[in-house]
């Protein structure tokens, strides 16, 4: 089997868009977090429930650009493909 | 400009091409999209203007629902902005309207818009701009003199984490649609017929409703908190 230079750039951007995609373990997480919170926040306080409903999308919204960075990242490396 | 298998296709396409000081540049589907994202915009704009200036005690069911918007725009700004909140308001709804719509087009067979970062990054330099307007109006030296507080040392920083707010905002808005525009589709363009009939439909729920609605709230939520440290 014969491996252009080309053909091996292309799939290590592939190896390197499935890594970046790493990124999304801590949104994953922080998303977890912010609505177990919220729960409990609606739990003590359950007059509160829209305004928290509202806070808590917000803020997990904000928290999942971190992931979004990663998509982007592997995006361009899949798709742009800069290296080639 | 081809998707990842043979009938994948979630890229944006030029229409027509043409010379602009000998540049090569292309009308995509992106254009064609906001083009007619505009003029809905504007039709429903004039007729809310009809409807308002016809006005009724007893309001109507188009009256009815133009005011139950502009009572959320004023809610949501002064809930942020205060006082200040009628300067802004007309920014603000304009976006929230244009964003929303844009969002939604992936319903109704367009691309959807805002999975161009094009159209993102011009909405974020938009609010980039009257944000450091507002700031050297309101502080005027003051303005470029904060970048060096609380320590000098911090100046890089400081000023990174101003010109980081319009690429965040604008990425994060891009990176949510055009997770979504990739998601289906693949979905469309990689399953058998059969599993393309209805069962999309929870994931247009998911990736052009709910997420379409939750950024827009998040841009025009954050672009008042950005106004709203220049005040």
């Amino acid at each position: 089997m014969n491996i252009s230079g080309q053909d091996f750039i292309y799939g290590c951007s592939a190896i390197g868009a499935g890594l970046a995609m790493i990124a999304g373990i801590g949104p994953g997480v922080g998303q977890g977090i912010a609505a177990g919170h919220g729960a409990a926040a609606v739990g003590r306080n359950p007059g509160a429930r829209s305004d928290i409903t509202s806070t808590m999308l917000l803020g997990q919204a904000v928290a999942e650009t971190t992931g979004l960075y990663g998509l982007v990242v592997a995006i361009i490396l899949m798709f742009v493909k800069p290296f080639g | 400009m081809g998707g990842g298998g043979s009938e994948t296709d979630f890229m944006i396409h030029g229409i027509v091409k043409y010379h602009l000081f000998g540049q090569e540049l292309w009308l995509t589907t992106t254009t064609v999209g906001c083009i007619i994202i505009t003029a809905t915009l504007l039709i429903l704009g004039i007729a809310a203007n009809r409807a308002l200036k016809r006005a009724s005690d007893v309001p109507g069911t188009f009256q009815n629902i133009v005011e139950l918007g502009v009572e959320m725009l004023e809610k949501m700004t002064n809930g942020i902005l205060g006082k200040e909140a009628y300067r802004f308001a007309n920014y603000i709804g304009t976006l929230f309207l244009f964003i929303l719509f844009c969002n939604l087009s992936g319903l109704f067979g367009l691309r959807t818009v805002t999975a161009d970062f094009g159209v993102t990054f011009m909405l974020g330099l938009i609010t980039f701009g009257i944000v450091q307007y507002q700031g050297i109006k309101n502080h005027g030296f003051g303005h470029f003199t904060g970048l060096f507080k609380p320590l000098p040392v911090l100046f890089p920083i400081n000023l990174i984490g101003e010109f980081a707010n319009p690429i965040s905002i604008s990425l994060r808005l891009f990176a949510n649609m055009l997770s979504g525009v990739i998601i289906m589709g693949l979905w469309y363009g990689m399953m058998p017929i059969l599993l393309k009939i209805g069962l999309p439909s929870a994931l247009h729920a998911y990736c052009d409703v709910f997420s379409g609605c939750i950024q827009t709230y998040v841009f025009c939520m954050l672009t008042m908190v950005y106004i709203n440290d220049k005040l």
